[in-house]
């Protein structure tokens, strides 16, 4: 038998994190053939000039299009979007890379600002969802 | 015969680049990312290689939509700026090198790397930023430059210890290419970042030291680095954290043990941890061209 180091299912155990899988990639493909559009100027005009008509030639999910509609980056990645293709997005709406981002945190633009000036999100008490839930049954894992 | 002379290693965040095009790198915000850099701009000037091997990852400008390759190598003779939404960056057009591209190429297949190949591919902010931060704003870049991309974002990414034979395999190639040219290996990415989800915004210091102070060691703190785990990656450094891996790619490339010239790190630019390092291999430990030279032929 070989050796592997751990189940991929592991990556799911991080708290507030969606790791971009294989199937994740195909699930999101159509969206992100989209967003690669945006690359060229002429697409970036078409897509400003009506939002909808352009989805509309993309072979996406209406759920897929309704997020974009709305810029909802968390339903985005929930959808299976990956955020360097999405930044596409957000940069032809104008928006830096850090306001896109900061809008998956529930938190405001300044205050996520504020945060990484301040050193940015300490990693500790958010590495495993496992160890969370230890921790809130007191540790007899309930 | 081709030598590595030096390493260099560095994030890559895009609004490092914005900062530099825009003209803005004396603000109060981006003076202490810049001046981490003022001593490798120095050093540069005296220490141009004839080629750098840039080790980077592309942000979904010229693949990881239709082709997902692991390792991929840049054959052509040119790579321009990609344009990733707001216009392509002000920069030179990078100029490759593809006999030496070639060369690499076939002794990673042999060595049982199968690299894809890139004949005709745009470079993004993983490959332009590094080269805007070590030689500012010059009309031509003044080396030549191999685009290497790895795949980290598209899950299961390569190891680290399979990045670091990556490393290993390119020193070799590098040093059986017959033309005496300096070569130098980037590793680009990192330090520690997370660009997605409600904890987003994640930065490691503790982890991020820990592993420069690795990096810079022998064997005993290199082998701790390798055997550092995707999960362990995403766990402690953030999902984008896990693009330290191309820095092993350059710290293996440089040969057991180095002599490190620089360490920088500083926290934030944008959503991201900055790093920087520039080290060279300790000579006495180089493989005896002799060595190598025999190992590819009987692996041929």
């Amino acid at each position: 038998m070989r050796h592997r180091l751990y189940p991929l299912s592991d990556l799911e155990d991080i708290p507030g994190t969606t790791v971009f899988t294989a199937r994740r990639s195909r699930q999101a493909y159509h969206l992100h053939k989209f967003c690669m559009s945006l690359m060229e100027a002429a697409n970036r005009e078409a897509f400003k000039a009506d939002e909808r008509a352009y989805l509309d030639r993309f072979r996406m999910s209406e759920e897929q299009k309704q997020a974009v509609l709305e810029r909802d980056f968390p339903r985005l990645i929930d959808l299976g979007g990956n955020i360097y293709f999405l930044v596409k997005l957000s940069n032809t709406d104008g928006w830096s890379a850090q306001r896109a981002v900061s809008s998956m945190t529930g938190m405001t633009p300044d205050e996520y600002a504020d945060m990484m000036s301040a050193g940015g999100r300490s990693p500790e008490g958010l590495k495993s969802i496992r160890e969370q839930q230890q921790r809130e049954f007191g540790g007899e894992g309930k | 015969m081709a030598r590595i002379t030096a390493g260099i290693g560095t994030s890559h965040v895009p609004a490092i680049g914005a900062a530099i095009d825009l003209g803005r790198t004396a603000d109060d915000y981006w003076a202490p990312v810049f001046a981490g850099y003022e001593f490798v701009k120095a050093w540069v000037k005296d220490n141009t290689p004839d080629v750098v091997i840039l080790c980077y990852n592309d942000h979904a400008s010229a693949m990881m939509l239709d082709i997902v390759p692991t390792f991929a190598i840049g054959f052509a003779e040119e790579f321009e700026p990609a344009d990733e939404g707001w216009g392509p960056r002000p920069v030179p057009t990078v100029i490759g090198h593809p006999d030496l591209a070639g060369h690499i190429a076939e002794q990673l297949v042999i060595d049982e790397f199968d690299i894809t190949i890139m004949n005709d591919i745009a470079v993004d902010h993983g490959l332009t930023v590094p080269l805007s931060l070590v030689f500012g704003q010059p009309e031509e870049w003044p080396c030549k430059v191999i685009p290497l991309a790895v795949n980290v974002t598209q899950f299961p990414t390569p190891s680290a210890e399979r990045c670091w034979k990556l490393g290993e395999a390119i020193r070799d190639a590098v040093e059986c290419y017959p033309e005496d040219i300096e070569v130098q290996v980037w590793g680009t990415g990192g330090m520690s970042h997370q660009l997605q989800g409600p904890r987003a915004g994640l930065i490691a210091p503790e982890f991020d030291n820990a592993f420069l102070e690795r990096l810079a060691a022998g064997p005993d703190g290199t082998s701790e680095l390798r055997g550092i785990t995707r999960l362990d990656f995403l766990r402690e450094a953030g999902t984008e954290g896990i693009e330290l891996i191309m820095w092993l790619i350059m710290r293996a490339a440089m040969g057991p043990n180095v002599d490190e010239l620089h360490r920088f790190y500083h926290v934030p630019a944008s959503n991201t941890a900055v790093g920087h390092v520039v080290m060279k291999p300790k000579a006495q430990f180089r493989h005896k061209l002799g060595e190598v030279e025999a190992r590819k032929a009987t692996a041929a």
